[in-house]
Parts: C-alpha cells; sequence; structure tokens
C-alpha cells in the first residue's frame, strides 16, 4: 500500500517551499518532492553572490519562511534552516514522473518507480527545470554544453560560445570575459530582448573587444575535437561558419514543461510555447484537486510564488484567505468600502473603465496596488498645467475638466466615468499640457507611471485605447481644441501613430510634403544644406509639431527633420491638415506666426552657420532629452569652482557636478551634471525603485538606494557617481581653531573609506528640497552657471553666439 | 550668452551707486560746517563717516555671503554685482568724510588701506573681464588634467624613441622629463612663461644632436623632434593656465588681507575719535 498524503507538493522552490512550510505549520499531512538533492534549485544555480530581488516592494510577505532582499547565499541559508524548523517533510532526489487522478485521489509516480498517493496535489515546478536546450546534433548530454554559470570566476584561459542574447547570455559572456576569450552567438542582428542596463553593458564591452559577437547566426552541430576542444558549426547570413572552442554556454530562455503538465490532464488555452495553463482564483486547475502556483502559473516572483503556497494549503483545507494585497486594497479603497466589498469594487471597475476590462483580475489587483484613489471635489485640480507628473488617471465615478485654455479656465473638455485622462504626461515624460479639475465629485484612480507602461507593453487592447486616445487628444492639445467631432472622426480616420528610432529620419529636405507631425514624445532636430553642409537649425522637444511648413507654403520640404531620441510622432495627413486650417482662422494664425518665426529664424543661421554647429552639439550632449540642463558660459566663469563647492555644501559633502569635465562648444560648456531626461535612463533599472521625478521635474535618488550602481552605468551622460556617505560637518570655529573635519566647500568624497558603510549612488537633484533653487547657480559669483529648459535653449543660443 | 556682473539687470547697482555718489556729493557742495573747513567731525561729517563704515562692514560681509551656501533669496552675482559698484562708489563717500584732510596719522591709514583694498577689487574686475576667455581658448577644450596627461604620454614615447639615439639623446630626454617642473614662485606662476624652460632646451638640443644622426636614424631623430616640439607646445599651455587663474587669483591676496587691516584701522581710527578727539 503506498504511503498517503493529504497534499503533495511537487518543486522546492520559493512557491512549493512555502506550502509545504504552512502544510507543516497547519499540521496538514504533505510531502514536497524535490528532484535535485537541496531545496530551490532555480535560486541555488543563481550566480554565486547575486542579488535576489523581493520586488514588488508593495506586496506583503505571508508565508512561514522569511524573505528579503539579499545575496542569494543568505536566502538559501534562512530557507534551509527554516524547513528544518518546521520540519518540511522533504524528499530530495525525488522527481514525480507521472500524476495519475484515480476515483480516490491522486497517485504520484516518483522516479518511475515508487508509488504516492495524495489527496491534492500543488504543482509548484516552475520553468527553469526545463530550459530551451541547443538541441542541435552532437549538443545532447555533452559534457561541456551547458545552460548555465555557477561561478564565472571558476574557468579561465578557456574559449568559451556563449549562445543567446538575453539578460542571462550577456551577463555570463561579460562576466566570463574576464579570463576567457568569449564569443557570443546572436540569433538575430541586434540585442533587443535584454534590459537596457545589459544593453548597454553588452555594447560597450562590444566596443572595447573584450568579447565578439556573431549576429544572425544559429548553431547547426557540434562536434568533439581532440582533447577537450570542439568545433560548433553555425549558420550565419553568409553562410557556414566554424568555431572552435572549449565550452559552449546557451543561455536560450525557459519554456512550461508543457509535455508533463499535460500528461497530468491540464489543459493550456493555447498551442503557443510560451501559453501557461488556465487556473481558478484558487489556484485550482481543470483537474480538480490538482493545483499550480509560482511561475507555471504565470506569477515568476519570488514573494507572489511563497504567498500562493501559503494560499494554496489554506485552500486545500477549505479555508477562505483573502489575498495577501487585501489589506492594501482596503485601505486604499477605504472611502469606497461603505458601498463596496473590495471583491465587488474590483468587478466594478473593470465593468466601468474599459482600459482595465481586458486584464484578468489578478492583473487588475497588481495595478491598483501600484495606484492611490482621490476623491476630488468640484473646483479640486487634479494637476496642473506644467507640472512634471507623470501618473495615469481613470475616473471610477464623477466628472473632471481638462482646461484646454490657458488664458480661460472655463473653457473645458468633460470626462466622465470610466473615461481616463494624464496619459500624455505618461507618454512624452514632460510637462503637463493642461489643468485637469473635478467638476462634480469624483472618484478618480492614479496609477503608477511603471505599473501603466507595464500594462502597455504587456496588454494589447489597453495600448490600443491609450494610443486611440493619445491620437485625439494630441490633435485637440496642439493644433485643434474646439474641432467638432464630426471633422474630428474625419482627421482621425487617417492619422496615425509613426515611431522613429533615435537618428531615423522622420522627412529629407526637397521631400514632398505628406502630411505634420505631431511630437508626442522624444525630440527631433530640424537641420538644412547650407553651403554643401548639413547644418542643424533647430530643435523641437515633444509638444510640437513639425512638417507644417511645405504643406502651407505649398513646396517641397525645405528641411530635414531627424528623431534626436527615439520618439513617436502623430501623423496628420496633409489634406485634412490643410482643411483644419481651413475651418479653424486661430490655427492658421497661430501656423502663420510659427512659419513667420521660422523663416526669420533659418535667415539668421545661415547668415552664421556656427550657430547650428552648437546647437546640434548641445543635443548631442543631452539637451534632447533634458528637462533642464546646466550650462557655464565660458567667457564669465572664473572657475572658482564655488558652484561645486555650493553643491557639496547642501548636499551632504558631496558635489554632484564636476565642472571642469565635460565638453565646451565655441564658449558654451556642458559640466557633467543630470540633464533630468524626460525619460530618464537611470529610472528603469533601479531594482530598489529609488529613483522619481517629481512634480517639477527633478529627477532625484531617495534613500531606498542600495548601491546596485546600476544607474551609474545607464546614464549616457556619467553624471551619477557612488560615493560613500560624508560625516556629519563640524562648526567652522573648531574647523578653524582644531582642524576638526573639513571647511566651507571642502570635498570630502576622496579622503571618505569603507568605513562608512556602502557607496551609494548620488547625483543632482536640482535642490528640489532648497527653496529658491539649484545652489550651484545661485553660488555662481559672475552669473556664468545658468539652468537652461529645452523650450528656453533655442533663442538663448541664438542670442549670444558662439 | 547673458549678463554679466558689470551689466547685471540694466546696471541696477551702478544707477544705484551714482545716486548715492550725486547724493553725498550734492550734500557735501551745500554743506556749511559750523567751524572750521569741512571735516570728518561736522554734522555731514559723521553722516557720512557712518554711511562709509556700514558700507565698509557690507562689502566684507560678501567674503561671508559667499560661502553661505543654499541660504538666501537673491543670487550671489546680484551680490557680486553691488559689491563692485557700492565698493566703487565708496571712494566718493569716504573721501568727503575726510573732508580732504590727509595726515600721517591712524586716520588717513584706514583711508589709505581703504583706496588699496577698492584698488585690488578693480584689478580683480578687469581680471574676471579678460582671462575666462583666454583660458578657454589656450585650452582648447581640455582639463587641466587632460594636458599634463597628454604631457605625460609625449615623454613616454619620446623615451621609448630616443632609447634607440644614443645615450647622449636618450639622457637629454630624460633629464628634460625629469626637470619639468610647473610653478614654484608665486612670480613664476605669474609669469606664464619660463625663459629656460627644460622642454624647450631639450628640443634645442636634440635639434642639434640630430643632425649627426645616421641615415638609417634620421626618421627616428625627426619623430622625436615632432614629439618634443609638441611638447614644447603643451608646456607653453599649461603655463599660459596656470597663470591665467593665477591672476585670477592673485588680488584676492591683497584684497582680503588689506580688508582685515581695513577694519583693524577703522576701530583704531572710530575708537580713538571717540574716546581721545
Amino acid at each position: 500500500m503506498a504511503e498517503h498524503f493529504k497534499v503533495a507538493i511537487i518543486g522546492s522552490g520559493p512557491g512549493g517551499m512555502s506550502a509545504a512550510g504552512r502544510a507543516a505549520q497547519n499540521g496538514v499531512a504533505h510531502v514536497l518532492l524535490e528532484k535535485t538533492d537541496h531545496l530551490s534549485d532555480t535560486i541555488y544555480k543563481y550566480q554565486k553572490g547575486k542579488l535576489v530581488m523581493a520586488t514588488p516592494d508593495v506586496l506583503p510577505l505571508r508565508s512561514p519562511m522569511d524573505f528579503a532582499m539579499g545575496i542569494r547565499e543568505d536566502v538559501l541559508g534562512i530557507w534551509d534552516r527554516q524547513a528544518a524548523e518546521l520540519k518540511i517533510n522533504v524528499r530530495f532526489n525525488a522527481e514525480a514522473t507521472k500524476i495519475a487522478k484515480g476515483d480516490k485521489g491522486f497517485t504520484l509516480t516518483i522516479n518511475g518507480k515508487e508509488t504516492i498517493a495524495a489527496d491534492a496535489v500543488v504543482l509548484a515546478i516552475g520553468l527553469q527545470g526545463n530550459l530551451r536546450k541547443l538541441g542541435v546534433p552532437g549538443s545532447d548530454n555533452h559534457p561541456r554544453v551547458q545552460y548555465q554559470v555557477d561561478d564565472p570566476d571558476e574557468y579561465s584561459d578557456e574559449t568559451i560560445v556563449v549562445v543567446g542574447a538575453g539578460d542571462a547570455a550577456i551577463e555570463n559572456a561579460v562576466a566570463l570575459a574576464k579570463q576567457n576569450k568569449v564569443i557570443i552567438v546572436n540569433r538575430s542582428g541586434e540585442f533587443a530582448r535584454a534590459k537596457q542596463g545589459n544593453l548597454d553593458l553588452i555594447s560597450k564591452s562590444l566596443d572595447k573587444g573584450v568579447l565578439d559577437c556573431m549576429y544572425n547566426s544559429a548553431p547547426v552541430k557540434v562536434e568533439n575535437l581532440s582533447g577537450d576542444r570542439m568545433k560548433l558549426t553555425l549558420k550565419t547570413a553568409e553562410g557556414e561558419a566554424l568555431v572552435e572552442c572549449d565550452r559552449i554556454i546557451a543561455r536560450l530562455g525557459a519554456l512550461a514543461p508543457r509535455a508533463f503538465v499535460e500528461s497530468c490532464g491540464i489543459q493550456f488555452p493555447s498551442k503557443d510555447p510560451t501559453a501557461l495553463p488556465e487556473l481558478s482564483p484558487t489556484y485550482e486547475s481543470n483537474v480538480k484537486g490538482l493545483y499550480v502556483i509560482g511561475a507555471l502559473a504565470g506569477y515568476p516572483l519570488i514573494k507572489q510564488a511563497m504567498n500562493q503556497g501559503y494560499e494554496v494549503i489554506e485552500f486545500i483545507q477549505g479555508n477562505k484567505v483573502k489575498p495577501a494585497d487585501e489589506p492594501i486594497l482596503e485601505r486604499k479603497f477605504a472611502a469606497l468600502l461603505d458601498r463596496y466589498t473590495v471583491d465587488e469594487l474590483l468587478h466594478a471597475i473593470q465593468k466601468t473603465i474599459p482600459v482595465f476590462s481586458g486584464l484578468t483580475v489578478l492583473q487588475l489587483r497588481e495595478v491598483l496596488l501600484g495606484s492611490e484613489v482621490h476623491t476630488p471635489q468640484p473646483g479640486d485640480a487634479v494637476f496642473r498645467r506644467n507640472e512634471f507628473t507623470n501618473t495615469f488617471f481613470t475616473i471610477f465615478e464623477g466628472e473632471v475638466g481638462i482646461e484646454i485654455n490657458p488664458d480661460d479656465p472655463n473653457e473645458r473638455v468633460p470626462l466622465g466615468p470610466g473615461e481616463f485622462f494624464g496619459e500624455m504626461g505618461l507618454i512624452s515624460g514632460r510637462r503637463r499640457s493642461a489643468t485637469v479639475a473635478a467638476t462634480r465629485p469624483s472618484v478618480l484612480i492614479e496609477t503608477a507611471r511603471r505599473e501603466m507602461i507595464k500594462l502597455i507593453k504587456s496588454v494589447p487592447q489597453v495600448r490600443a485605447a491609450v494610443d486611440k486616445a493619445a491620437i485625439e487628444r494630441q490633435i485637440r492639445t496642439y493644433l485643434a481644441p474646439n474641432l467638432s467631432a464630426t471633422y474630428m472622426a474625419e482627421v482621425m480616420s487617417t492619422a496615425k501613430l509613426r515611431p522613429f528610432k533615435a537618428g531615423e529620419t522622420v522627412f529629407n529636405e526637397g521631400d514632398p510634403a505628406d502630411g505634420i507631425y505631431l511630437i508626442r514624445n522624444g525630440s527631433c532636430t530640424v537641420s538644412q544644406r547650407l553651403a554643401g553642409r548639413e547644418v542643424v537649425v533647430n530643435y523641437v522637444p515633444a509638444g510640437n509639431y513639425v512638417g507644417e511648413m511645405a504643406l502651407v507654403r505649398d513646396r517641397p520640404r525645405a528641411a530635414t527633420v531627424k528623431a534626436a531620441i527615439n520618439t513617436e510622432t502623430v501623423w496628420v495627413e496633409a489634406a485634412h491638415f490643410r482643411m483644419l486650417m481651413d475651418h479653424m482662422p486661430e490655427l492658421r494664425h497661430e501656423v502663420e506666426k510659427r512659419i513667420g518665426a521660422m523663416i526669420m529664424q533659418d535667415e539668421e543661421i545661415s547668415a552664421r552657420p556656427e550657430t547650428g554647429s552648437l546647437i546640434e552639439a548641445l543635443v548631442k550632449e543631452g539637451a534632447k532629452e533634458a528637462a533642464d540642463m546646466l550650462l557655464i558660459d565660458e567667457s564669465l566663469c572664473i572657475r572658482c569652482d564655488n558652484c561645486e563647492k555650493a553643491c557639496a555644501e547642501t548636499h551632504g559633502g558631496i558635489s554632484r557636478l564636476d565642472r571642469e569635465a565635460g565638453p565646451t562648444f565655441a564658449s558654451i560648456h556642458v559640466p557633467t551634471s543630470c540633464r533630468h531626461c524626460a525619460h530618464p535612463h537611470c529610472m528603469p533599472n533601479c531594482p530598489a525603485d529609488a529613483i522619481h521625478k517629481s512634480k517639477d521635474g527633478e529627477v532625484f535618488i531617495d534613500e531606498k538606494c542600495i548601491g546596485c550602481g546600476n544607474c551609474e552605468r545607464d546614464c549616457p551622460y556619467g553624471v551619477i557617481h557612488m560615493a560613500y556617505a560624508a560625516d556629519e560637518k563640524p562648526g567652522l570655529l573648531s574647523w578653524m581653531l582644531f582642524g576638526l573635519g573639513y571647511g566651507p566647500g571642502e570635498d570630502k568624497a576622496a579622503a571618505l573609506g569603507e568605513h562608512h558603510g556602502a557607496k551609494l549612488a548620488v547625483k543632482c537633484d536640482l535642490c528640489k528640497d532648497i527653496e529658491g533653487g539649484a545652489a550651484c547657480v545661485r553660488a555662481c559669483p559672475t552669473g556664468a552657471a545658468i539652468r537652461v529648459r529645452p523650450d528656453e535653449f533655442f533663442s538663448l543660443i541664438t542670442k549670444a553666439g558662439p | 550668452m547673458h549678463e554679466s556682473i558689470l551689466v547685471y539687470k540694466g546696471f541696477r547697482w551702478l544707477k544705484l551707486s551714482v545716486a548715492m555718489v550725486a547724493v553725498a556729493v550734492l550734500a557735501y557742495a551745500v554743506h556749511r560746517p559750523e567751524v572750521g573747513p569741512p571735516n570728518g567731525g561736522t554734522t555731514l561729517g559723521y553722516v557720512l563717516g557712518v554711511w562709509g563704515l556700514g558700507l565698509i562692514l557690507w562689502l566684507a560681509w560678501f567674503g561671508i555671503r559667499k560661502r553661505r551656501y543654499g541660504v538666501g533669496k537673491q543670487n550671489l552675482e546680484d551680490w557680486l554685482s553691488a559689491h563692485i559698484y557700492l565698493g566703487l562708489g565708496l571712494i566718493v563717500v569716504a573721501t568727503l568724510h575726510t573732508g580732504f584732510q590727509f595726515g600721517w596719522n591712524v586716520h588717513t591709514l584706514a583711508y589709505v588701506l581703504m583706496i588699496a583694498v577698492i584698488l585690488s577689487g578693480v584689478f580683480g574686475v578687469a581680471a574676471y573681464a579678460r582671462y575666462p576667455d583666454l583660458i578657454t581658448e589656450n585650452r582648447r577644450g581640455m582639463t587641466q588634467r587632460e594636458m599634463l596627461s597628454q604631457i605625460a604620454e609625449i615623454d613616454a614615447k619620446a623615451r621609448e624613441l630616443s632609447v634607440d639615439l644614443g645615450d647622449n639623446i636618450h639622457n637629454e630626454v630624460m633629464r628634460a622629463a625629469e626637470a619639468l617642473a610647473f610653478g614654484g614662485s608665486a612670480w613664476r606662476l605669474l609669469r606664464g612663461r619660463e625663459p629656460d624652460c627644460p622642454a624647450a632646451r631639450a628640443m634645442r638640443r636634440v635639434g642639434e644632436m640630430a643632425m649627426d644622426l645616421p641615415k638609417a636614424d634620421a626618421e627616428k631623430g625627426h619623430q622625436l623632434l615632432e614629439l618634443l616640439a609638441r611638447k614644447v607646445q603643451s608646456v607653453e599651455r599649461v603655463r599660459r593656465d596656470l597663470s591665467h587663474k593665477a591672476m585670477m587669483d592673485v588680488w584676492l591676496y591683497f584684497h582680503v588681507p588689506l580688508t582685515f587691516a581695513l577694519i583693524a584701522a577703522l576701530t583704531a581710527h572710530v575708537v580713538s575719535v571717540f574716546f581721545y578727539w
């Protein structure tokens, strides 16, 4: 007779282990089956010393096991200890090879031989047990073809081929290249799948020649040579290529172990290899009594899996548990809970708000965790024109008005329940283009930028809804505020989004004019050929349009427009733009005014082409995405470094600005100081979510910084550096009389050592907490240091001239 | 690109200073002292004296204000502009206060010190107007560290090249690298030139010696000469840079200590006037 358990848990990763821990705590007869000889194999196989993240921060952990952000060894150590303390019944080297459902529950076959019986089964096998294999002749079970790297420093003086283009492949390849000759093989022509930090890492490494890359290459076969050498045949764009190497490391991602899961009777919704099984809200699959949690259920984060482990045991025991995030949601929606329970509210939100209707309940919960609820009264402003906030608002109840005319707050577009606003700030990363205020008592949901971007990227319906509304509002905001619905429908019938990559041409000088482009994010440079040379004549940030001149004057394009950074535009067809101008005298007036200014500006630039070079240089130095740039007029700068001293004095003794470093064009010097980009490069890869953008546009790092250095690496302008916190400064007299500590304005960074704790990232925060603004500018005795916003940029430079 | 301290806010402080001077001159012109010639002891003399003393203390406060980072509503530029124009106006106010009575005493000492402080300041304004452009032009986009490492690079290359060109040339190159120094005395720093520059000397001597190199080494000799000539240019550029910066700093070594001396002399002046006159 087979051993019988109430619940059998397969896989001892965070989810399975947490489930087993909860079962042990509740006195449920359980067994935890693990096919290796240690717990949590996926994390066990992380690179040594790797930092294990505990995202999402807002989600509380609910598990008998502890987990917080830490290095791999500490995390595993705690789990091993707690598993023993809880007396979890774990069986190592026990792979469940078959799960069969009978009348009285499940029969599990272990390692193909022994069987055990269980009333319920929790499948927590994750995806990493099923790594994508190279799958070419000669690679199967080859001892030197491997799919992970524990410690890159173990290998030296080898020729290693790394196959893959994702984060793991890049991290491994770069780490291995320290002691080995590394060739990274990429199936496609670029590294697109990796996160930004790793993209920069690989492109820098390739530029420096630290490692080689073969693009558009796919492995064909592996053959053994003498000794430990082997030969890898690759199919490339130019035909076959042969690479001799000592080792092949393939990092190709992981897939659901579909054959096994299907053999248990679980159905997948589609044939797509990345598809995951469909589950009930209690994580139960279509096979009654068979539950799926963790990555295989679509929840790849450790904390989520651990919470699910706890919950699934409670569900199996017949207990109702509210999800771990329930108290947070209750707190957020406190204002509405006299009318709704949380579940009813989620349902009502999905019903009322179309952008959220395509989400699963779990996705919606996640979005709402990253959201706030506001209940403004009539007249309360939600946000104001020119603020730098970038959150997204949906209207659950009530009504708000978008004040489209800055001079007349009564001219507004009303929005009602189910509609959304704020997407322009979200998309452009620039200032809010209008004030929005409640016109009736309202309930608004404000969703954080991070959550919204994730949603737009992952849910096509959300993207489509946001894009459609955005196109219409952009046209309203920048071209035709009072356009009637009929005309708008006509314009919208041809208007579309046109994205351009950095450096890509929007249109060329001499092209026929097909329409105009509203720049909704990014920025463009405008250039003309003058005396046989391409000269930049203007710089156009998001929130403006280009291409109207040729339409109005009815001639070919007079200039070339290129995207300075990745840019998205709304394209409006020529005929429709002309129609708009015919119907709206104020638009015609505005366009004529712009054209007049442009004609004069062009003449000015052709008289002084060097001004164009200056614009071009500054655009390259970050003006293309800057919200604020520190410039120094060297003809006034007396090199006293009072700006640096002021920065250090107001920021804990460490200057965030290096006056002398950085390029100089004509007499305009661009010191090393934060540009406060529209879409900061430093922000997306911050694991601690410590980098933020304030209402006024300052990009700053808060105390959550863990010192990982991602932002320092990601910043293209080199303005973030890692520094030890400085000591408290002694009084002026103790310094003068006793030589204690540091004097006024002395930079202490150099003298600090490791006893000051970990190095943390420091950067300019534009003195956002200091009354009166940037200390560097205010401390400049000659007025050489100025801060410039993109809209002031051009006029300032032409006025000055180089 | 934008306003310098002199034209700041449409010469706001110049206008104020001129007004101040005009009031002082007018008052001096109409004022008839009760007894004797105009002097510091008359009613107007006291008014001008207190006025001047207040100005001096306020002007000296600039040294502290400059180091109070992140406080106050005004930009430092505003303060400096005021400091310059009101400081110049002080000459008239203080001179009228003296009633043109000078002598070999502590009172005139205070006056002379004040004039010295103001003149050193005038030099400073001139230096701030002249040198920033010269520095930019001279540096050609390089930082000082970059210029120095460029010289070090040239030295390394020259050393490598000279190994094959015989002991004399090699020794000359080595000696020149070791002997090169920047700065030293204040005078050398300010002068910005070095008549007996080791780099220039080495260039001349290697030039002479290279003429006698065997034909096979001639090209190497030319290359070495080219390096040494480039080094001379770089060295001169660094010297000029140091001199420019020194010119912008040197006047402060007079301006600040003299200010302290002035305040001491003023204290003596005021105390002696009130207690011993």
